[in-house]
């Protein structure tokens, strides 16, 4: 317990002092919200009568903790040889405890982005349906982290060097992020794109942060949650024994 | 036990890597307190028995005792035995000297009485109390190395492996690096693993000595015994008289690559 406690304080305080993370992601975010929001949000609005911001800030949201989520999973490659990993593969800690600790800080970093990304888009005009909801947006962000650092973490688990790192970005989070529905609605789209969002565990994310920010939700919040909480269980396993094969 | 005073014994130790054997049918023990020095060219196989030992690689073969433990069965048991300071540094670069021997003595389950006076101490020893709340990243290289030997050494192991522990370090800072650890091992009786590639720290420190090279091991002796054998008179010179020639080749999980690719990524940055 305590060593998951402290694994978990590690990344809140590396991510505390390193601003320039901080910054970068933030700018990232904003940088998405002002060239779509603005730039397609007129289209958006001429064709379907509702303001794109409104629609895109989960979306963007989600893109956020998608992001840094997969980034912190895949830091393990830097970390098992240069960093403080490789000091705690050492410890007498089960390796379960340490993917675990690991994942908890880097979902619970992207969270506290998540959320900071929600304030500045308040700060743009951006309205929650119902403030009530947002402590489930939050647990909504939370699965999402979870799922996608353990993610990170089993591909980084198995990868040997950062060859392959350009290759994953391309081939996962990309796609992962632009085939979510995050940036366009999923309704009357072509059928193939639509059974693609349906295989992509970003799409729940991103649904369910529509459903409890905006009231809008395409798969319904229940099926939302039941995808999130089975895919989230699954690569927290999965991550937990690839890390714990992992030699290094 | 018949052997309680070998805390360290290796049978018949190999690893592969991919069909590459980096490790053939190593055997040696080391007696509880001595200083035993690990010398051999690069990619002989020195950081790949450190790995195995340390549990963090997995041998394809052999057995490997620690503190009469086996390491295949009770890893956890041998984790709390020994203290590791890596070639490459395992220092968290944004937390302070404090809070980086703060978290290891959590993770080894330290109760807090306990490790509030260790830390105190070990860092007064190792001369970083008074810069115990800057952070590492502010560090110069000896005094990360300092702050390593003593973090390597609070939950008070029986015994110490270094891997390359003066590596890249000035005269000055490689003696007093020295100092310490020396200082530890009479004090405490701690026995002290290492390798190096700098022969007279081995000359110096070292009970015994093992020459490792293309994964075996070729010689093993007193410093004396294996300038005897040799006729020579240094080590340094026994040493070159008993490894090949021609440089081994790089083994490991692509770590050099990776150190290569990290010096880019950092120079970038």
């Amino acid at each position: 317990m305590n060593a998951l406690y402290i694994l978990w304080l590690r990344q809140i305080k590396v991510y505390s002092r390193q601003w320039t993370r901080i910054v970068g992601a933030v700018g990232q975010a904003l940088f998405f919200l002002l060239a779509l929001g603005f730039g397609l949000g007129p289209i958006y609005t001429e064709a379907r009568k509702e303001d794109y911001l409104q629609f895109l800030v989960p979306g963007i949201i989600a893109m956020t903790i998608l992001f840094l989520s997969v980034f912190s999973g895949m830091d393990v490659i830097w970390d098992r040889q240069f960093g403080f990993l490789k000091e705690s593969l050492v410890a007498p800690v089960s390796r379960y405890q340490i993917m675990l600790g690991r994942t908890l800080g880097a979902a619970t970093v992207a969270v506290i982005q998540g959320l900071i990304i929600l304030g500045i888009s308040y700060l743009l005009g951006f309205i929650v349906y119902n403030p009530a909801l947002i402590p489930v947006a939050t647990f909504f962000m939370f699965l999402t982290a979870l799922l996608f650092t353990s993610m990170g973490t089993a591909v980084a688990a198995v990868l040997e060097d950062m060859q392959g790192f350009q290759l994953i970005i391309s081939l996962i989070v990309i796609p992962v992020f632009f085939l979510s529905g995050a940036i366009f609605p999923l309704e009357g789209i072509p059928e193939s794109l639509q059974i693609v969002a349906a295989v992509n565990p970003l799409s729940y994310g991103v649904d369910s942060l529509r459903g409890t920010l905006i009231n809008q939700s395409f798969f319904g919040l229940q099926t939302d949650l039941a995808v999130l909480i089975i895919l989230t269980a699954f690569f927290i396993y999965l991550g937990g024994v690839l890390f714990s094969r992992m030699q290094i | 036990m018949e052997y309680s005073h070998q805390i360290i014994r290796v049978m018949n130790l190999s690893k592969n890597f991919k069909g590459y054997p980096a490790v053939k049918k190593v055997s040696f023990t080391v007696d509880q307190g001595e200083i035993f020095a690990f010398l051999g060219p690069n990619g002989a196989g020195k950081t790949t028995v450190i790995k195995m030992l340390t549990t963090l690689l997995t041998p394809s073969s052999g057995l490997i005792f620690i503190g009469g433990f086996n390491i295949r069965e009770e890893k956890n048991a041998i984790r709390r035995l020994f203290g590791i300071v890596f070639q490459d540094s395992s220092l968290d670069f944004d937390l302070t000297a404090y809070e980086n021997m703060q978290f290891h003595a959590i993770l080894y389950g330290m109760a807090k009485g306990e490790w509030k006076m260790k830390i105190e101490e070990l860092l007064r020893l190792v001369g970083l109390w008074s810069r115990r709340h800057s952070l590492v990243k502010t560090f110069s290289g000896g005094m990360r190395r300092r702050l390593e030997v003593a973090r390597s050494f609070l939950h008070q192991p029986k015994i110490l492996f270094l891997d390359e522990p003066t590596l890249g370090l000035d005269p000055q800072t490689r003696k007093t690096i020295w100092q310490y650890l020396l200082d530890l091992n009479r004090n405490s009786g701690v026995t002290v693993f290492f390798t190096t590639h700098y022969l007279d720290e081995a000359a110096a420190t070292a009970q015994r000595v093992a020459i490792i090279d293309g994964g075996e091991i070729t010689a093993l002796g007193t410093p004396l015994e294996l300038q005897r054998k040799t006729q020579s008179g240094s080590l340094e010179e026994a040493y070159l008289k008993l490894v090949r020639k021609e440089a081994g080749e790089e083994g490991g999980l692509g770590a050099d690559r990776l150190r290569q690719e990290r010096k880019l990524w950092t120079k970038k940055l």
